[in-house]
């Protein structure tokens, strides 16, 4: 970036200094309109969310619309805890997505070391298997899989909402390809020192591969949380909903209740911008980091 | 492999592989070759399934509703992706600028990628409601009497798309700017001296060395698209009149409302089928205009 900087001053040198101060200021103005109108854009459907959440009834049909309400409620939070288990709906989100995230690291980590550092015949082919089924969507296995949760008694159940989600070739390939780029001179130092297969993958390959990983949980992590489908499909329970299956519910019973249904989607969005918040730097990291190969 | 040796190595590779290699057969593979047996059956869950050939496939074929899901699909998709690519990388391109406020402005723009399509979607549905939403009240000051956006058939696919553009911008931005940061400044240099304007610029160096990335993003959002479903089921349901049904929408309807297991397999299997030879033909097309020079 600071030799875009430089570029730009020598030029100014060669042209006239009023016109093209005038024309800096110009670009500037237009420059931060713009994004300003594009991230007002973006913000105001949030602002609006809180707005109608502690609005009353009445408040949220006036015209013109009021970003700031007249008499400020938080009963709306209230109801909606008292009519929906919306705390049951948090944990539950928060218990599948950290559960399937770890899992997801585990069994990927340990796959892709086989795939990477291990030799055995068919390996390859295998791999190119895996690798396949990231072509197929979704919607091609989740009738099976609907199939078989019932078959051995999983709908309704925490294991029936994780163990499907922990299994796709997308986490294998990713740390497989990192775990491709850490130079074989480093465990082979340690097997002559005796360590074993396992010591080198959890003390030498895993510390070395955090990047990877944190890309890997954020992605595992998000998609969890936001998964809507395949809760919609398993799940029918109220006492085993996430957090978007229950805000569909939520819509179901509320149609036009607004300001209660802005509450329950206030409560769903708050944690996950909390935890992007926090973790932003990685979080884009993350996804240019595995986004471009 | 150092002193790994016979039962000893296969042990080794069982405790890495295989944990992940059941699960993934369990839960991928068998599930996969299972769908492909359903499609050619009909079953309700209950009673045994039924052999039937091809009749699914051929049920698909004078199905007028199967047409038009494939219809909407296509449809979302002609709106949405040049949208999205074209709103995403003029914002990349900015914030690709030294500047003040850059990481305020990228959250900005990062809070709806974060967010779940279902509370993004009941935001934008009462967003969009024609008497007290904000969308139609903004457009009053120009004089405009906004649709009944979700309930009009003609307006609904453009409320969904509008909304989904919404959502993805940030991400699509992200990955632009990762293939921004990517062109080496050499290269805007040399155009300097040459004398370039900023529109030749753009247009013989920032284009053709960026094609690898909107190749990529093609390829993700393509088939993202063909899989589009929270919004429109929070949204719409489908509707109305059926005019927001896609493909996805058909098949939960078929698996989970009317419980056809051998159709809605039959149907998934033609999604998979569309979207895999659109991604070989993405492919073949590639070395066309795609430049991988760098």
């Amino acid at each position: 970036m600071n030799s875009d900087v430089t570029v730009v001053t020598k030029k100014q040198t060669t042209q006239p200094l009023l016109s093209l101060n005038k024309r800096k200021w110009l670009n500037k103005i237009i420059f931060y309109t713009t994004i300003s109108v594009g991230a007002l854009i973006m913000i105001i459907p949030f602002l609006w969310m809180l707005s109608t959440s502690i609005k009353d009834q009445g408040a949220t049909m006036t015209l013109p619309p009021q970003f700031i309400p007249d008499t400020i409620t938080f009963t709306n939070y209230a109801e909606v805890a008292e009519s929906f288990p919306i705390w049951k709906f948090l944990f539950n989100s928060f218990f599948v997505a950290v559960t399937s995230t770890l899992g997801q690291l585990l069994l990927c980590s340990m796959a892709a070391y086989a795939f990477s550092r291990l030799h055995f015949r068919g390996r390859d082919t295998l791999f190119l298997i895996y690798l396949a089924t990231l072509m197929v969507p979704m919607q091609v296995t989740m009738t099976p899989q609907f199939i078989l949760m019932k078959y051995l008694g999983w709908l309704d159940t925490y294991q029936g909402l994780i163990l499907p989600g922990l299994f796709n070739a997308f986490g294998t390939f990713l740390l497989r390809q990192f775990f491709l780029g850490i130079p074989k001179s480093l465990e082979e130092a340690a097997f002559i020192d005796g360590a074993s297969h396992f010591r080198v993958f959890f003390q030498i390959i895993l510390p070395l591969s955090k990047p990877a990983l944190a890309t890997l949980a954020i992605f595992s992590f998000m998609q969890s949380w936001n998964n809507f489908l395949w809760p919609l499909i398993i799940v029918s329970n109220q006492e085993l909903m996430t957090l978007p299956l229950g805000l569909s519910i939520l819509q179901g019973r509320w149609a036009t209740d607004w300001n209660l249904l802005m509450a329950g989607v206030v409560i769903s969005v708050i944690p996950i911008l909390a935890v992007y918040l926090f973790a932003q730097k990685y979080f884009i990291k993350g996804i240019t980091l595995s986004g471009i190969k | 492999m150092v002193g790994d040796k016979g039962w000893k190595k296969w042990l080794v590779i069982s405790f890495f592989l295989l944990p992940n290699f059941i699960g993934f057969l369990v839960f991928i593979g068998i599930p996969i070759l299972t769908s492909l047996g359903l499609s050619f059956t009909k079953w309700d869950l209950l009673s045994t399934p039924e052999f039937i050939g091809l009749d699914n496939y051929k049920g698909i074929i004078n199905d007028a509703e199967f047409w038009s899901a494939l219809k909407n699909t296509l449809l979302f998709i002609v709106a949405y992706l040049p949208t999205v690519l074209i709103v995403a990388l003029g914002i990349a391109m900015l914030l690709n600028k030294n500047m003040k406020g850059r990481a305020f402005f990228r959250a900005a723009y990062f809070i709806p990628v974060v967010s779940s399509w279902v509370a993004v979607s009941l935001i934008w549905k009462w967003l969009f409601n024609p008497t007290y939403g904000l969308v139609n009240y903004f457009l009053s000051w120009f004089g405009i009497i906004g649709p009944d956006w979700l309930q009009d058939p003609q307006w609904a696919m453009i409320a969904v798309v509008l909304t989904s553009v919404w959502k993805d911008t940030g991400f699509v931005m992200v990955l632009f700017l990762a293939g921004l940061q990517n062109i080496s400044e050499t290269y805007y240099e040399a155009a300097e001296i040459d004398g370039a304007s900023p529109y030749k610029k753009f247009l013989h160096i920032t284009i053709p060395l960026l094609t690898p990335t909107t190749f990529f993003i093609l390829i993700i959002s393509l088939i993202n698209s063909f899989q589009v479903f929270d919004q429109i089921m929070i949204m719409t349901e489908g509707g109305p009149a059926g005019s927001t049904t896609v493909l996805v929408q058909k098949i939960y309807n078929h698996a989970f409302r009317y419980f056809e297991m051998g159709y809605a397999s039959a149907v998934s299997w033609v999604l998979f089928l569309i979207i895999f030879v659109v991604t070989l033909i993405q492919n073949r097309l590639q070395k066309r205009w795609v430049d991988y020079e760098q």
